[in-house]
């Protein structure tokens, strides 16, 4: 078909187009590995597709399988997925790119609060007093989120911006802290030890509703404003001016994006930042709340549905022998009691050799994974892959068999769960290309070939299914959902709305009712993995533009005037030490790999940090530098921190 | 420090905070008929409240009144002026009339004005309403034409700005500023009859601090500010309203979950908006889910 944006040549500004690519319209199977894809019909390609399971099930067990699901499809379709790994398959490694992001989030507000969503929502941020935007650059990578942001501060909100570049969401701030890479625990700990040191903390809230305070006053009692100051670069007053504003508000929220959660040690960052509004009370009341940003359309919605490796449906613990058991009914199955593998466990598994078949619906790991060499050569060692996507993209080029799906958004239905918890529904407006095929169809398929007959008649069934096994979304009819603008859970009446903020049962005066007391984390500062030192100089980090997406595999189809392709940035001093100019091409090298890149002059850098996104990696791969340095508790790597060193070609 | 009359705050670890106070009920006259609307509420809501059609241009559902067009006019009994439908609130035991030759006669004045000046072809409902009023635009000569034959500006691949279509009515500066998106990139240049919407300098859009969220074309009452791909559908004779469908989905971008309504014609999306009463986006979007659309319709 025609294309009706008529693209003209961007190379006034940029002088590049990024890869565009076509959609698949039809099943790829290669007969060897060596040997090119040709077409096949659909019955060829799942019956290619199932006998590689059954075969690697059948030589090495259940577990030497792997699902990643998709962040980006419906709740349905990752319910169904996740369904097909655990009863066709016998296995709990499903897991999706909530890894490569947010994941210690979810961990984190797990440890804290038993629940690992954001404990606000949008509308409230507009009647708080304070907000803390840290690590996140929502003016860009959440543009209608930070509209509500903007409303708060027009409100009259302050706000602050803790980011080690000044950026256009820090143009926004009252102040912004522009901290060094990797210290923000050295600058949580800091406000927290000056807010306890002034007398400013909420003595009735951690007495009632905290525990670990006393070790929490110990771990940062070293934290004084001065050594704060020499570990994260933030002025010592500036630390100060935060911890009593923030303290002393009536309500405050506190943001975070991938600026917390993309270091080996990110779940400890999120303890860092939770432990603020436990010392201060800034939670479970309205307007008052901690908030991760999340990146995806559905990665929140992903993780409900159960397709991480450990939990059911509906946040639904398996290692509890009653929820275990409650699944295992409904699906007429045995589940195995114990978590499954972590998208990061996955590639570890198959460099060691243990894990041989990965059925990838909808994700391009071999682009987004940090590392992205280590990933090719893991994938490629795979003894069956299998890639259900819309798009050819690097990680199905290496696939056994292509599986052509539908653009969840906009060619099928169902429901998609955004950061504040609200489930919303998604509607088919288009019909797929060629002989695409909806992806909850093409599982039950395959599934079938297993001898799992399941019939589900549209995606209500299948989300009438999922409600009767999750008690918290319980209470959302596809009628309810089109009546209220969609629901946030938890949501277990059918004739109530819920709550737009979590955990007011912290604030309860009977203890019974306040449940579980959330405790401090007791965390601490640990500089990024990857040093800086005289071979390797510059500190770099990554992150997003406005009109671009993670690996530009669906932002590189429209015609953005913004777009300029991937550049070096570097602040306006470092650029005349190195002696480079804007558009001068560079040699970009860190431990891992090198690449070329074009030099771009940010004045919102500071000397001694690099910034590049990770937009155009069929130009230049970004993360061929970063480093595959994983949290240890949630496994996303530092994709924040890399030592590098640009060098002038020729 | 902030105040948000129509929001309920709750105390400490209540229950789920209810939006909209229960607001107090304001009784007045209405074409002779007594009708009750919230207080707040301005005649334009008692009006739609009772089914009676009342043009507007410059009205926008999610911005403040400007009170530029003055197409909206009915008599306040006892008040020397007409007042603007839109911005005018409703206060106890007043009397309103919506149809009376004055109120008339004004609206076919304002749409005779707007319409010999401008080109008025894209306005939704203003056809009707000209025939409704008894309009007559051409009777002011081909001379009235004052900005009817200023050429489209096409210099970006996303939106055209046709100010041949732009009846001043200030709404795209709004919503670029202040009251959503804070950009500013757009502003008015020159004045008198020279007066138009422009960026900096009157430059083209790419040289300019538009962030192309098209959160301007959304508020435009005429089809001044439209999508390329419906500028160059028109163009071709191929856009067909009435051969359109019209689907509210989730953006598939970042995790904020704006709801879009996809506009689709032929299997193509063509136009992209977001439903003024989301409580998410409030009709708002950024350039992804405004524009960033076509990779699902690149089928070759």
């Amino acid at each position: 078909m025609k294309d009706r944006q008529g693209r003209t040549d961007n190379s006034r500004r940029t002088g590049r187009t990024p890869k565009t690519y076509p959609r698949i319209t039809h099943p790829l199977v290669r007969d060897s590995r060596d040997a090119p894809f040709r077409r096949a019909t659909w019955d060829e390609a799942l019956d290619r597709a199932a006998a590689g399971f059954r075969r690697t099930r059948e030589a090495h067990g259940p577990d030497s399988f792997a699902m990643l699901s998709c962040a980006r499809a419906t709740n349905e379709m990752n319910y169904v997925a996740q369904k097909f790994t655990r009863v066709v398959m016998g296995t709990n490694n499903v897991d999706s790119c909530n890894r490569t992001c947010h994941a210690p989030s979810v961990a984190g507000l797990s440890a804290a609060f038993g629940s690992g969503g954001g404990t606000s929502s949008y509308g409230e941020v507009e009647d708080t007093d304070v907000i803390v935007m840290w690590g996140s650059n929502a003016r860009f990578a959440h543009p209608i989120f930070f509209q509500h942001v903007l409303k708060g501060i027009r409100n009259g909100a302050r706000m602050f911006a803790v980011d080690p570049r000044r950026t256009s969401t820090a143009e926004w701030s009252d102040r912004w802290l522009g901290l060094n890479v990797g210290t923000d625990i050295a600058l949580a700990h800091a406000i927290g030890r000056e807010i306890i040191e002034s007398g400013l903390h909420n003595k009735t809230f951690i007495e009632r509703a905290t525990s670990g305070f006393e070790d929490y006053v110990k771990l940062v009692e070293p934290w004084t404003l001065s050594l704060a100051e020499k570990v994260t670069g933030v002025p010592a007053e500036a630390i100060r001016e935060l911890a009593h504003v923030y303290a002393t508000a009536e309500r405050a929220q506190l943001c975070w994006t991938l600026g917390i959660t993309e270091h080996h040690n990110g779940t400890d960052n999120v303890r860092a930042l939770i432990n603020l509004s436990l010392l201060t009370g800034h939670v479970g009341r309205y307007g008052s709340g901690v908030q991760p940003l999340r990146g995806q359309n559905n990665v929140q919605g992903g993780g409900d549905m159960g397709a991480i490796p450990n939990r059911l449906p509906g946040f639904q613990d398996i290692l509890d022998d009653g929820h275990r058991q409650k699944f295992e009914t409904a699906w007429d199955t045995v589940i195995q009691p114990s978590y499954g593998m972590t998208l990061t466990q996955m590639f570890e598994a198959m460099e060691e050799g243990t894990l041989h078949a990965v059925y990838c619906i909808g994700e391009n790991p071999a682009q987004s994974e940090a590392d992205s060499e280590q990933a090719l050569r893991r994938l490629a060692a795979l003894d069956h892959l299998v890639v259900q996507d819309i798009f050819l993209t690097k990680t199905a080029e290496l696939a056994d068999v292509v599986l052509p799906a539908t653009a969840s958004w906009a060619e099928t239905d169902g429901t998609t769960t955004n950061s504040e918890r609200r489930v919303q529904r998604v509607r088919a407006a288009l019909t797929p290309p060629g002989e695409a095929r909806d992806d909850i169809d093409i599982l039950c398929d395959l599934a079938a070939r297993f001898g799992h007959e399941w019939k589900f008649a549209d995606s209500e069934a299948v989300w009438d299914e999922l409600r009767s096994l999750s008690p918290d979304h319980w209470g959302m009819t596809y009628d309810r959902l089109e009546e209220h603008h969609g629901l946030q859970w938890p949501c277990p009446d059918d004739d109530k709305l819920p709550s737009s903020y979590l955990h007011a049962r912290l604030w309860e005066t009977d203890p019974a009712k306040r449940g579980r007391r959330a405790p401090f984390g007791l965390v601490e500062h640990d500089p990024p993995v990857d040093l800086t030192d005289e071979n390797y100089p510059l500190r770099l980090t990554t992150g997003r533009r406005l009109d671009s997406y993670n690996t530009g595999v669906q932002s590189g189809s429209f015609a953005s005037p913004l777009r300029r392709g991937e550049y070096i940035e570097l602040c306006p001093e470092d650029a005349v030490a190195y002696g480079v100019e804007v558009g001068e091409e560079v040699r970009v090298a860190s431990r891992r790999g090198t690449v070329t890149a074009p030099v771009w002059v940010d004045p919102g850098l500071r000397p001694g940090l690099a910034f590049m996104t990770f937009h155009f990696p069929d130009e230049v791969d970004t993360n061929q530098l970063t480093i595959e340095a994983n949290c240890p508790i949630a496994g996303t790597a530092e994709f924040k921190a890399s030592a590098i060193r640009i060098e002038k070609v020729a | 420090m902030t105040t948000t009359p129509e929001r309920t705050r709750t105390p400490q670890g209540s229950a789920p905070v209810s939006l909209g106070l229960p607001r107090r009920l304001i009784e007045f006259d209405l074409d002779g008929d007594q009708v009750r609307v919230p207080e707040g509420a301005t005649l334009l809501d008692a009006c739609r409240d009772a089914g009676k059609d009342i043009p507007t241009l410059c009205y926008g559902d999610t911005l403040t009144p400007k009170n530029a067009c003055r197409v909206c006019v009915v008599e306040v009994e006892g008040a020397r002026t007409l007042a603007p439908a839109c911005s005018r609130k409703a206060e106890p035991g007043m009397k309103v009339r919506t149809d009376t030759d004055r109120a008339r006669h004004s609206r076919k004045l304002v749409l005779e004005l707007l319409a010999s000046s401008t080109d008025l072809s894209t306005t939704p409902h203003v056809a009707g309403w000209i025939r409704e009023y008894g309009a007559e635009p051409d009777r002011f000569g081909p001379d009235a034409a004052t900005v009817a034959g200023r050429e489209a500006k096409v210099d970006n691949d996303l939106y055209v700005r046709d100010y041949a279509k732009c009846i001043m009515c200030y709404k795209c500066v709004d919503a670029c500023g202040d009251q959503w998106q804070n950009t500013f990139a757009i502003a008015v240049a020159g004045r008198g009859f020279d007066n138009t919407i422009a960026v900096e300098h009157d430059g083209p859009l790419p040289d300019s601090a538009c962030v192309y969220c098209g959160n301007c074309i959304e508020v435009c009452p005429t089809g001044a500010l439209s999508f390329k791909s419906e500028y160059d559908m028109r163009a071709e004779g191929t856009w067909d309203e009435d051969a359109q469908t019209e689907t509210t989905t989730v953006c598939a971008y970042c995790g904020v979950g704006c709801n879009l309504t996809l506009h689709v014609q032929d299997n193509e999306i063509v136009k992209v908006s977001s439903p003024h009463d989301n409580p998410i986006t409030r009709g708002n979007l950024c350039i992804k889910g405004r524009f960033g659309y076509q990779h699902v319709q690149t089928r070759e």
